[in-house]
């Protein structure tokens, strides 16, 4: 018979959530302002191999014409966008949680492993935990990515009156850059975290929507029931 | 007659209930509903926003949302942060993005900015009557709202120092008046400025760039310049300037833009 186990934090699950959509129109928004100074471009020898971004790409998603709107959503959701992340942020140090994400000295060869691993170059699973290395990498990294985001907008958003910040991050264009190539990492993300997901199956996205996820009874249940209990936050702190 | 049938085996015996996998349905239906109807109230709130009515060129809301930014940039903004001054040698010349207000030509000995405030009648000036102010040069980094930037030396006079010269800009008790308007010729352009970002220390009445005088694209004979707005702010060809206490018209801010575009 199998058995509940509790995984993903109430308040871990709604941040997670209202961050998806939020990032989304972010990430929307700034494409529209992108597009009327769009320089970017990852180019070898001359040779240009990606564009930021092609015309058909701006066309495909009506992405042109766009500042003024861009600007009033984006300087609109950024709002909710260092809300939600300032408070997972808070959070996740107060519940006890980031202690699930901290990395270790052997984290990233772990991480490694995960990924040859996942690429069926390695026969050896990853040794069981909530998180494997290269989950805590990500998310890890992930946030690391957000506060970047909050930091190069603020320098692009105020640089005068933040000057020093701007001067810290490279000056205003280097600033901007910063800001754009997180958005990149964003997607890059994204398209891992969605094949990923996939991958892990029905149980485990269930999981980040319920907070439980199912699990082959190997051992006697520790309150026999097996009735879930509230996901009070403080009591998984130690797990 | 045949023997009797058999009697038909037992039913099996039900299979015990997994008292888990009925939780994690309950959980997952409770949940599912719950998200659904949050996703629902998600888009039915992206879509009222999509459609409310345009204020200035965007949805109302946003509008606000742009008021609001507006407190919290006022709330930020302090007079003696100065913008980074770079080396000389890194200015270049701007891209010339706006050309509305320009004039046919280009008659500095002709051109003039007439100054109003309430209850005072309009004086104009010449632009030679601005020379005796002390000229400040300063190498700064224009910002294009588009996302642009070129370092650029500009020079001038404050435009604190004109309106502190010839006692401008200040109500009867002293005070100074909330906003500034400026405007060109034809009035086919015109900003509004707060009046701390008028009055900042590099905001210039400005007659040459890069060490030379202001070609026409740049706004000559005399432009403002600011380090604390976006260029859309840094207005060419003005021949008008109205000290009041009303918001002022801005050109970009009816087309979408923020009124106060602070940096």
């Amino acid at each position: 018979m199998a058995r509940l186990e509790h995984k993903h934090l109430r308040a871990v699950r709604y941040f997670h959530w209202v961050n998806g959509p939020v990032l989304l129109v972010m990430v929307w928004s700034g494409m529209l302002i992108y597009w009327s100074y769009d320089p970017y471009q990852i180019s070898a020898g001359g040779f240009v191999l990606v564009k930021f971004f092609p015309d058909w790409f701006y066309r495909a998603l009506d992405l042109e014409n766009g500042l003024a709107t861009g600007l009033a959503y984006h300087f609109a959701f950024m709002w909710l966008f260092a809300l939600n992340g300032l408070l997972y942020v808070a959070y996740t140090l107060w519940s006890g949680h980031w202690r699930e994400l901290r990395p270790d000295r052997r984290t990233p060869i772990e991480a490694l492993h995960v990924a040859l691993h996942d690429l069926r170059l390695r026969k050896e699973p990853p040794p069981p935990g909530k998180f494997n290395a290269a989950q805590k990498l990500s998310y890890v990294g992930v946030v690391g990515m957000g506060a970047g985001s909050l930091l190069t907008g603020l320098a692009i958003y105020k640089p005068t009156q933040l000057w020093w910040l701007t001067s810290v991050l490279g000056g205003y264009q280097t600033a901007r850059v910063l800001h754009f190539a997180l958005t990149i990492g964003y997607g890059l993300f994204f398209v891992v975290h969605i094949g990923q997901v996939v991958r892990a199956g029905w149980n485990n996205f269930r999981s980040m929507v319920t907070g439980y996820e199912l699990a082959p009874d190997t051992q006697e249940a520790p309150h026999g029931t097996n009735s879930p209990a509230p996901a009070g936050p403080p009591a998984r702190a130690a797990s | 007659m045949g023997p009797t049938p058999p009697p038909p085996p037992a039913r099996p015996p039900a299979p015990p209930r997994d008292p888990a996998a009925e939780a994690i349905g309950r959980l997952t239906r409770r949940a599912f509903l719950v998200g659904g109807v949050a996703a629902a109230a998600g888009l039915g709130g992206w879509a009222w926003l999509r459609t409310r009515g345009a204020a200035g060129g965007v949805p109302w809301p946003l509008r606000q949302v742009h008021r609001v930014n507006e407190w919290a940039g006022r709330g930020l903004y302090s007079g003696g942060r100065l913008a980074p001054e770079f080396d000389p040698a890194r200015a270049g010349e701007p891209m010339v993005n706006g050309n509305h207000g320009r004039p046919a030509a280009a008659d500095p000995a002709g051109w003039t900015l007439t100054v109003t405030q309430p209850g005072v009648g309009p004086r104009t000036f010449r632009q030679a009557e601005t020379a005796s102010l002390p000229r400040v040069e300063m190498t700064t980094e224009l910002k294009c709202i588009e996302g642009w930037s070129q370092v650029v030396t500009w020079s001038g006079v404050r435009l604190a120092d004109f309106v502190a010269a010839h006692g401008l800009g200040r109500r009867p008790d002293g005070t100074l008046y909330d906003y500034v308007a400026l405007e060109t010729a034809d009035g086919a352009y015109y900003v509004g400025l707060d009046a701390p970002s008028a009055l900042h220390p590099q905001t210039l009445l400005c007659d040459a760039m890069n060490g030379a005088p202001l070609t026409v694209a740049h706004g000559a004979p005399l432009r403002v310049v600011l380090t604390v707005k976006y260029g859309i702010k840094n207005i060419k060809w003005p021949t008008a300037l109205r000290f009041q206490d009303e918001l002022p018209a801005d050109y970009w801010a009816e087309r979408g833009y923020d009124w106060y575009s602070g940096l």
